[in-house]
């Protein structure tokens, strides 16, 4: 007897539904950057359940030929959660943006990612309410003016990678829509990950906040102000690759290899792997105004406990010591008296 | 010299356990109250506790009661008044001195009735009893804590361990009054103990010792003795209403064939259905407390949507956090049981204290048409029979499914005959593989008859699908804004809920055939307007009662009987929410109307004078 494998094609995750969103939107590239990840981790579709909360980017679902399930506002974690705890066997995503992901659902978030249950979130930021036309989200920055803040806002943004590691957060990848490789490639290894991975991605919205993240996706200037991390390679980033990071005391800096008396040994390796998790931080938290590139690709990548797993072999340590398995049995052991 | 202590035989009597918070009133009253049914009395109990985890020592504040209502028939309140009434302080006597009847037996803690103690109960004089007005009681007026002391001075207790035996000296002193023998009862204290042996061994010396005291002072009181009854043969343990909860859904997942999950947050009164279904894990329960309300509920739909029988659990505030989700349910057509155990509200209102005025929440309380099923307990061990039933018309008619308990029967216990699961029906979900249409199978394909939609769960190989809030198109099932198209899947979801009254039990009337007043109610109050009924009969009047536990949809028989007499009275514990609904749906109905919303149970005795006038004017 011969026995086939079946190798699934990009093709095989697109469902026949058209795709409504804008000409021009990131969001098409990371769906297809998506359909491409699926095929290359070979998942049946049959066991991949893709979960949405509300926006432009949770329209995800209906574009993806596996079980879907587009839900309300903010809860999609939660709902995930649900889907993957109750069957582990499942690939469970989670589609979300800056507005469903860190606003409304900013409680489900951190609570998923604490509880490390193996879901992969896809964090679509584009820094702006799409769906809604035009509103400042949590992602934009002080003083960010929209039709919501005519005079520019006066709060804060989050930062996701922040907000993801500060709630202990195990996987951290950021990736942009127009780099399709390497989103595929961030992707395929949030899948391969067990427990909660956070994959932000900073997209385009074409009608509301067009070229917001043009500073660093431009192909001009992208090397020079972007750096992609791999796992126990050097930091080395810019157009000549020729640039790299180092450690200067307690900060992180940028350094050009051969000047300053900084050579190819001073340049860090970067570590995924390891648990602490305080030069992930720092690296996440690079940007260009402190003379830094954007990180790329997998920040952080810890092995920890998993929620959902845990959850079973809860029942399986219980199970082992006690062998009721009906609730007759059970009710029967209990204070019980006869009446004949 | 114990023979001379006089017995008089009764058919029921209520005895009431109070304290303060901390003197362990709800074991001692759990215990007597096992022992009882044990015994073979008819049972029903109420605990009524205060809000504070502890209120200051001895003040009014921090009184915790535990009523029971023992009978040789058929009992189904706790009861309206304590013909015994154990006082461990003054503030305990002072909270119920209204709930006493003439010639009561009251018991207590003379310790614990010091000058010091009466200030904190805010008596102004040195006699309670008179200053509450009390002549006619039997007063058992033993120094407990004394005696306790005493009695375990050899067991190297400190003084607080030794003195918080207290309360199993009166359990003693009551199993002697209502000669119940002590061997149960130390059976039931060593397994409460298990882990502490010295505990349980000075629990039970304080036990005999107050049982002891009674036989041999044969104190100055009557005893009392309630015949056992004669009940269907069977096994049978003490349940309360949110244990009998957990029991049906998980007896309805066994039926089902599904997994149990219980997505939940902690609120009272309803989080020990979270702990039940928490420790339940060799039954393969998941049972997750999520970081909120909304979480609660919304892990659950996403268990639903995998495949398993999914429950969330709350109270009426969590029930209103629920509700966006509640209606993604409805639109997504998945099987969810949300369970809501009532308390006084509205906003936090009385956490600890019962009402049925979430009824209008359940039905309505989401955005858009949103119709689903409604089911409504009616007593402590019914609560088993109607959450099988909610799991039952979820799974089998794709429907979220909000069942009503409260916190009365959620907490009031009473004896429970283990069931014969293969007596109940089964539960058959409907999987998109046994689709046979000739179009091809879709999400929302659904069955002729009954309008339910077939379950296509993630694994299922070839029906891989998408759902969602957005409304959908009848036919394809895609994303649809059709005028035309709403309309018809507003009213096909609505028909498809309307259709369940032909899958659910008519309505059934208690008492008189010919009644000149038929009593309406619905859910928790079920035993004390059967008793309300029973009363007027015992006066020589003719009465029924029609009780409802399915709500919506309505039994189909609903308007025939409530036309069928001539005076009809609804009696419920809000402002009027049944009342109104039922006069929605039956042009013309005009019912008399009974309602408090006090946070406590209705008085018997009450219900029987205002029917009473109801049916004479």
């Amino acid at each position: 007897m011969e026995i086939q494998e079946i190798k699934y094609q990009a093709k095989d995750y697109k469902s026949d539904q058209y795709v409504r969103w804008c000409p021009g939107c990131g969001d098409h590239a990371v769906l297809n950057c998506l359909h491409k990840a699926m095929a290359e981790l070979n998942i049946n579709p049959k066991d991949m359940a893709v979960i949405s909360g509300i926006g432009c980017s949770s329209r995800l679902p209906y574009y993806m030929n596996t079980y879907g399930f587009h839900t309300i506002h903010g809860r999609g974690a939660a709902i995930a959660t649900g889907v993957k705890t109750a069957n582990s066997d499942l690939s469970v995503w989670l589609i979300t943006g800056d507005g469903d992901c860190l606003a409304i659902g900013g409680n489900h978030f951190i609570h998923a990612v604490r509880r490390n249950v193996d879901i992969n979130i896809v964090l679509f930021n584009n820094r702006i309410y799409g769906l809604t036309k035009g509103q400042y989200s949590p992602t934009s920055e002080r003083g960010f003016v929209s039709k919501s803040s005519p005079y520019g806002t006066v709060e804060d943004p989050f930062i996701p990678a922040e907000l993801a590691l500060g709630a202990r957060g195990n996987f951290f990848a950021r990736a942009i829509d127009v780099d399709l490789k390497n989103t595929t490639s961030v992707l395929t290894d949030s899948a391969r990950h067990k427990g909660t991975s956070v994959v932000e991605v900073l997209v385009n919205c074409v009608i509301f906040n067009d070229g917001i993240h043009k500073n660093i996706t431009d192909k001009d200037f992208r090397a020079d102000r972007t750096i992609f991390l791999r796992h126990g390679e050097k930091m080395i980033f810019g157009k000549e690759e020729n640039k790299g990071i180092v450690l200067d005391g307690l900060k992180l800096k940028a350094v050009t290899i051969g000047e300053d008396g900084y050579t190819l040994d001073d340049v860090l390796i970067h570590d995924a792997h390891t648990k602490d998790n305080t030069l992930h931080m720092m690296l996440a938290m690079m940007n260009n105004e402190n003379g830094l590139p954007i990180a790329l690709g997998v920040i952080r990548d810890a092995e920890a406990p998993v929620y959902d797993q845990c959850v079973e072999q809860q029942i399986k340590d219980v199970q082992s010591k006690n062998p009721t398995r009906k609730l007759h049995d059970f009710l029967m052991k209990g204070e019980v008296w006869e009446v004949k | 010299m114990a023979e001379q202590t006089k017995i008089t035989t009764l058919d029921k009597v209520v005895v009431r356990f109070s304290g303060d918070s901390g003197d362990g009133m709800q074991l001692t009253g759990t215990i007597f109250s096992t022992l009882s049914a044990i015994f073979g009395n008819e049972i029903s109990t109420f605990p009524d506790y205060p809000a504070e985890i502890r209120a200051p020592q001895g003040t009014l504040s921090g009184v915790s009661g535990f009523q029971v209502h023992l009978g040789s028939k058929k009992i189904f309140t706790p009861g309206d008044k304590a013909d015994v009434l154990v006082a461990m302080n003054p503030a305990a006597l002072k909270v119920n001195v209204s709930i006493l009847k003439p010639n009561s037996i009251i018991i207590i803690d003379t310790d614990s009735f010091q000058k010091n103690d009466l200030a904190k109960a805010q008596f102004e004089t040195d006699n309670p009893f008179t200053e509450l007005g009390l002549t006619s009681i039997q007063l058992v007026a033993v120094p407990i804590s004394t005696l306790v002391k005493e009695g375990l001075k050899d067991f190297g207790l400190d003084n607080k361990s030794a003195t918080r035996c207290k309360n199993m000296f009166a359990l003693g002193l009551v199993c002697w009054l209502f000669e119940r023998p002590l061997e149960e009862a130390m059976h039931l204290l060593q397994n409460k103990f298990s882990k502490k042996p010295s505990i349980a061994q000075a629990n039970i010396k304080a036990l005999t010792d107050g049982y002891n005291y009674g036989h041999n002072t044969h104190a100055t009181v009557s005893t009392y003795r309630i015949e056992s009854k004669k009940a269907k043969p069977g096994f049978y343990i003490d349940v309360n209403g949110n244990a009998a909860t957990s029991y049906g859904l998980i007896a309805a997942a066994e039926k089902a064939g599904l997994k149990l999950f219980l997505g939940s947050y902690p609120i009272t009164p309803a989080t020990d259905i979270l702990h039940e279904l928490s420790k339940r894990k060799e039954l393969g329960i998941k049972a997750i407390q999520a970081e909120d309300e909304i979480a609660g509920i919304c892990t659950a739909i996403g268990a639903s949507f995998a495949g398993n029988l999914a429950a969330t659990s709350t109270s009426g505030p969590g029930l209103a956090l629920k509700s966006e989700a509640i209606g993604l349910a409805v639109m997504a057509e998945l099987p969810l049981v949300i369970v809501d155990v009532q308390r006084g509200g509205p906003s936090t209102g009385m956490p600890t204290k019962s009402e049925q005025t979430d009824l209008m929440q359940a039905l309505y309380g989401r955005n858009g048409e949103s119709p689903l099923v409604v089911v409504a307990a009616t007593t402590p061990t019914d609560c088993f029979d109607a959450a099988f039933w909610a799991a039952k018309l979820a799974v089998e008619h794709m429907t979220p499914v909000i069942l009503l308990t409260d916190g009365f029967i959620a907490n009031g216990s009473a004896a429970w005959r283990i069931p014969d699961m293969e007596k109940y029906p089964e539960i058959k979900p409907l999987y998109a593989n046994e689709y046979k249409g000739e179009a091809d199978w879709k999400a929302y394909r659904r069955d002729e008859k009954s309008l339910v939609r077939y379950w296509a769960i993630p694994g299922m190989k070839g029906f891989e699908h998408r759902i969602g809030g957005l409304e959908k198109d009848y036919t394809t099932s895609a994303i649809s804004t059709h005028p035309e198209n709403h309309q018809k899947m507003v009213e096909t979801r609505q028909a498809k809920i309307d259709r369940i009254a032909n899958y659910i039990p008519e309505l059934e009337i208690a008492g008189d055939k010919d009644a000149d007043l038929l009593i309406v109610g619905w859910g928790g109050t079920y035993g004390h307007l059967h008793e309300a009924m029973e009363g007027l009969q015992e006066k020589g009047k003719k009465a029924a009662l029609a009780h409802f536990k399915f709500i919506s949809p309505l039994p189909k028989n609903t308007e025939e009987v409530l036309k069928k007499y001539r005076k009809v009275v609804i009696a419920e514990q809000n402002s009027g929410q049944f009342a109104n609904y039922l006069r929605g749906k039956i042009p013309g109905f005009t019912p008399h109307q009974f309602n408090r919303v006090k946070g406590q149970p209705f008085n018997v005795a009450r219900l029987v004078e205002e029917f009473t006038k109801i049916m004479e004017a």
